[in-house]
């Protein structure tokens, strides 16, 4: 059941990117062409996707938990470095020379093309070089998806959740 | 400027089934719809994988039902050489490593959260992304 749902809200992820243009270098690549060939559109992709998650969030998150685990893998990092910001800029430089970002090129798989085949094995062995660059020195950074991030969440876990008297404060009294 | 393939209401639709999906996610198993700590997770991570596979195979599915609604496969154009596949492909995987995120991490649901991290991440990505196009475009290419 769990795992169902995951495919689907990924369905629904890969349906809203193929709908969006996300997935087309040539948007991409255009939306930030401004002295050139402009194409605005990306603007309204990221306004829908944030806007739609801000409120959804402020409901799901005053749940006590998600439905088919413990806690809410919330990253609590609020620190902006010199590795968020370095490693940001290279991403925008990767972005603009080949006009895929991850999740638009993670859908794009599904149409079998070359090109975004190519990409992904690009991306997939920069992934694995830095992560073995960061395993292998001492100062580490916080690999999204890593165990860095399995820290209490913004709820805690579900057992420390508040709620209403439990069946061993009523035996204690 | 030359205003061109502007697709607001598609745009718009795509970018809310995004979001959605987004919150989907958090409400199920608690998790960020970020495409760049699934991949790496999925590929790279010792446990915990099978949820980001499942994840990953409905995002490969979506092309499929696209073809199926509409009768065409998403269009997909790519303007650049393989040789700028290979290298873009290959920073963005450091970047993203590196910054903790990408698009969908950092630019839904990092800014959704109102996370000063994210925001930052986006300013700048937005930045390099832009001036490189900018280099590629008007000044190195023509």
């Amino acid at each position: 059941m769990r795992l169902i749902s995951v495919y689907l809200i990924g369905l629904i992820f890969g349906v809203g990117i193929s709908i969006s243009g996300m997935a087309n270098p040539e948007k991409v690549l255009n939306f930030f062409d401004f002295t050139g060939t402009w194409d605005p559109s990306l603007a309204f992709v990221m306004g829908g996707g944030v806007v739609v998650a801000f409120f959804g969030y402020r409901v799901v998150l005053k749940r006590e938990g998600p439905s088919f685990d413990q806690i809410f893998h919330v990253p609590q990092n609020r620190t902006i470095d010199l590795k968020l910001l370095g490693g940001s800029a290279v991403f925008g430089v990767g972005w603009g020379l080949s006009g895929f970002c991850p999740g638009g090129a993670l859908p794009a798989l599904g149409t079998g093309r070359w090109e975004v085949i190519l990409f992904t094995l690009a991306l997939i062995a920069g992934m694995g070089v830095a992560r073995y660059i960061n395993t292998h020195t001492a100062k580490r950074f916080q690999t999204p998806g890593g165990p860095e991030l399995h820290q209490p969440a913004a709820h805690g876990p579900l057992t420390e959740a508040p709620r209403g008297p439990t069946t061993e404060q009523n035996i204690g009294n | 400027m030359e205003i061109v393939n502007f697709t607001p209401f598609a745009s718009l639709f795509g970018g809310v089934l995004i979001g959605l999906a987004a919150v989907l996610l958090m409400a199920a198993i608690g998790r960020i719809m970020g495409a760049t700590g699934i991949l790496s997770a999925a590929v790279f991570a010792e446990d915990d994988r099978a949820w980001r596979w499942a994840l990953l195979a409905g995002m490969i599915s979506g092309p499929a039902v696209f073809l199926m609604v509409t009768g065409n496969w998403p269009e997909i154009t790519v303007p650049v050489t393989p040789v700028a596949l290979i290298i873009g492909g290959f920073l963005v995987g450091i970047g993203v490593s590196y910054g903790s995120g990408c698009t969908s991490g950092h630019g839904v649901c990092g800014l959704a959260r109102l996370s000063p991290r994210s925001f930052a991440a986006v300013l700048t990505f937005m930045a390099t992304t832009a001036i490189t196009v900018y280099a590629v475009r008007h000044v190195f290419g023509g």
